[in-house]
């Protein structure tokens, strides 16, 4: 006998109660539903973080003050341990250093002629380009010379120009920063939405002494930096400059043996990995609570096998007269429970990459179905049906073919 | 054809032991046509059972063409069945979701014939046993007569040595009950062998040879008059 023939009673069996089979595979199609989801959301979280940390530049390394052991053994610096000779000696004495650009930061109120708009002003120099892996499309950046006596000029992001000059090109027009006039040279290109919900074009770069003295003002110390981008010359030597940093700052602070920095260094592609792995493990465990409800499927899918045996005893016994040995039997309520939950599965997995599209349109989120969530759904079914029809398929082999042609 | 030997088949109640065959011996020759009649609860069901390959017996011999059955294994027992034996049954046992077309096939599917000849030959069956014109009709659209029909050519599907029937009239009116066993005869006198459980005694009368059951045992065993008269006139 062809095993194609016990595909054929399988599927009669199911294609006989339609309404029936949809409503037990009801179950799977939920589970399976779920756990594409789950594991397009992870993806898509993933995807998303991803462009929003290698969008701040590739081979980047961070340097921030060391908030907890903080302003105690600082005094007046205001929390923040950088200063602009830090900034000098790394990129006097640290090798492989493609860019190095201290930057202060100050929340401020801009105005043009017909509007308002509140944003962050970084101070920095013309480095930060580089390390961030930024461009200009309208205008120039200012040069260094420009940088070092604070000439009272900016370089806005295309959302800055949106807000305050309606889309217009700005460039020799005015922004008053909390009433200081300063004239935009430059336009950034548009580096979009992506990162954690922040807007990547709202910004607005002056020379860092401008912003030091004009805006962060009495505040801090006259040399005190915020944040120090390190942009490493390539992937390969990002571990190196990074130890090299922390060891150079550590003298430049003259921090003894077994004290702890009072800095920070963070390497972008170690946070990248972090927050990757993290969000992997919360999709496995989204995804794991979602298989739970293939187990609900699974058991749906044994209660009905179950029901089939008894209802359909006597066909059984009528099979096994005609000459059906116990294996094919066996085989044919398997196939029965595997289709079932094959229907499960491929509704389910349906559902799950439209739920999935949905909720990336709605949450502006990246769509990201992974192509191995249709193999894995289907197989998740396979595996479902086989292990819950098991049981009830091994009753409808055991049975003796006279007590079940006897039967009602 | 079909030797037995003090076959004994005992069911266990609980404590108590029901003895269904109590030693039976009994030789069945090919082209035979047997009645097997007795009262109810002799025993008669649980010898085609055991003869049918449905059911072991308890002790004894049962061999089948020089083929001993009691020593099968659940597989063998299965190919048995399907090669060598046609069941037919007082309650039909079709299966209601398919056709008379379908129910008919359904043992030479489990032959590993192909669709096409399947089909020609249950379509072939079902004129033959005279419902080609019913091929398409489930169970519940045919009498019960034609029901019995369809069985009958079911059990014919994988040309069997064996045809065994159990009570087939039995739920049948005298009537399509007459027109079932004159198939029987047909069958019969194309070279079938039959063994035919019945308590109407018309039907033991068409029959070779009648065999009468009590309490397990085999209490007579003769050649019908009818039959030793066709005889004694052919020969
Ligand atoms: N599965 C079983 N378990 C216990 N006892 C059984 C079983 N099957 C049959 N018997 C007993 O075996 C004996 C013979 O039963 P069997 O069915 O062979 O009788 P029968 O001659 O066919 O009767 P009937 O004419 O009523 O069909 C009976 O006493 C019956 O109660
Ligand atoms: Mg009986």
């Amino acid at each position: 006998m062809k095993f194609f023939e016990l595909v054929r009673f399988a599927l009669g069996a199911i294609v006989a109660h339609p309404m029936r089979s949809v409503l037990t595979s009801l179950g799977v199609v939920i589970g399976v539903a779920a756990v594409v989801m789950m594991t397009s959301i992870g993806l898509g979280a993933s995807k998303r973080v991803t462009e929003a940390i290698s969008g701040l530049g590739s081979n980047l390394i961070i340097v921030m003050p060391n908030f907890q052991r903080g302003p105690v053994s600082q005094g007046a610096g205001g929390g923040f341990s950088l200063r602009d000779g830090d900034a000098e000696a790394i990129r006097k004495q640290v090798e492989n250093v493609a860019a190095v650009a201290p930057i202060v930061r100050g929340q401020a109120q801009l105005a043009s002629e017909g509007a308002n708009w509140n944003t962050q002003i970084q101070g920095v120099t013309p480095e930060y380009l580089i390390a961030r892996d930024l461009k200009i499309t309208q205008g120039r950046m200012f040069d260094d010379r420009e940088a070092r006596q604070g000439r009272k000029v900016v370089v806005v992001g295309p959302t800055v120009v949106k807000e305050l000059f309606g889309g217009s090109d700005p460039v020799g027009r005015r922004i008053r920063v909390r009433s200081v006039p300063f004239e935009v040279i430059g336009v950034l290109e548009s580096k979009g939405q992506a990162g954690f919900g922040q807007d990547q074009d709202d910004v607005v770069l002056a020379p860092l002494s401008a912003v030091r003295s004009r805006i962060v003002g009495r505040r801090s110390r006259g040399d005190s930096i915020q944040t120090i981008y390190v942009k490493a010359t390539d992937e390969d030597s990002l571990d190196r400059v990074q130890e090299d940093v922390t060891n150079l700052l550590r003298d430049q602070h003259k921090i003894r043996q077994g004290e702890d920095d009072d800095f920070q260094t963070q390497n972008m592609a170690s946070i990248l990995a972090a927050s990757q792995a993290a969000i992997g493990t919360f999709t496995v465990l989204l995804a794991a609570v979602a298989g739970v409800s293939l187990v609900v499927g699974g058991v749906g899918i044994m209660n009905i096998m179950l029901v089939a045996v008894t209802e359909r005893t006597r066909e059984i016994g009528l099979r096994m007269a005609v000459g059906a040995k116990r294996s094919q039997i066996l085989i044919q309520f398997a196939l029965e429970s595997v289709a079932l939950s094959l229907v499960g599965g491929l509704i389910g997995l349906t559902i799950g990459v439209l739920g999935a599209f949905a909720i990336a349109k709605l949450g502006n989120w990246p769509a990201a179905v992974p192509a191995w969530a249709g193999p894995l759904a289907l197989g998740f079914s396979v595996v479902v049906g086989v292990v819950f029809g098991a049981y009830p398929s091994w009753r409808a082999a055991r049975l003796d073919p006279i007590e079940a042609l006897r039967r009602e | 054809m079909i030797e037995i030997r003090d076959l004994k088949k005992v069911y266990v109640m609980g404590d108590e032991q029901v003895p269904a065959l109590a030693g039976v011996s009994l030789g069945i020759a090919r082209g035979e046509y047997v009645a097997v009649i007795g009262p109810s609860g002799s025993g008669k069901s649980t010898l085609m059972n055991i003869l049918g390959g449905l059911d072991r017996p308890t002790s004894g011999l049962y061999s089948f063409e020089g083929e001993e059955v009691g020593s099968f294994t659940d597989d063998q027992l299965a190919d048995f069945r399907r090669r060598r034996i046609g069941f037919v049954f007082q309650s039909f046992q079709l299966l209601p979701r398919l056709t008379a077309l379908q129910n008919v096939e359904l043992p030479m599917v489990y032959a590993g014939l192909g669709a096409g000849e399947r089909r020609a030959r249950a379509a072939e069956l079902l004129d033959r046993v005279g419902l080609g014109a019913r091929m398409g009709h489930r169970p519940t659209q045919l009498s019960g007569g034609q029901q019995q029909r369809v069985a009958i050519a079911r059990s014919l599907a994988n040309k069997p040595d064996l045809l065994l029937a159990d009570e087939p009239t039995g739920a049948l009116d005298t009537h399509t009950g007459e027109e079932v066993l004159k198939l029987f005869h047909e069958l019969n006198a194309d070279g079938l062998t039959l063994a035919i459980v019945t308590h109407d005694p018309d039907v033991a009368n068409e029959a070779h040879r009648r065999v009468a059951f009590r309490d397990g045992h085999i209490v007579s065993d003769e050649r019908s008059p009818k039959a030793a008269e066709s005889q004694k006139g052919g020969a």
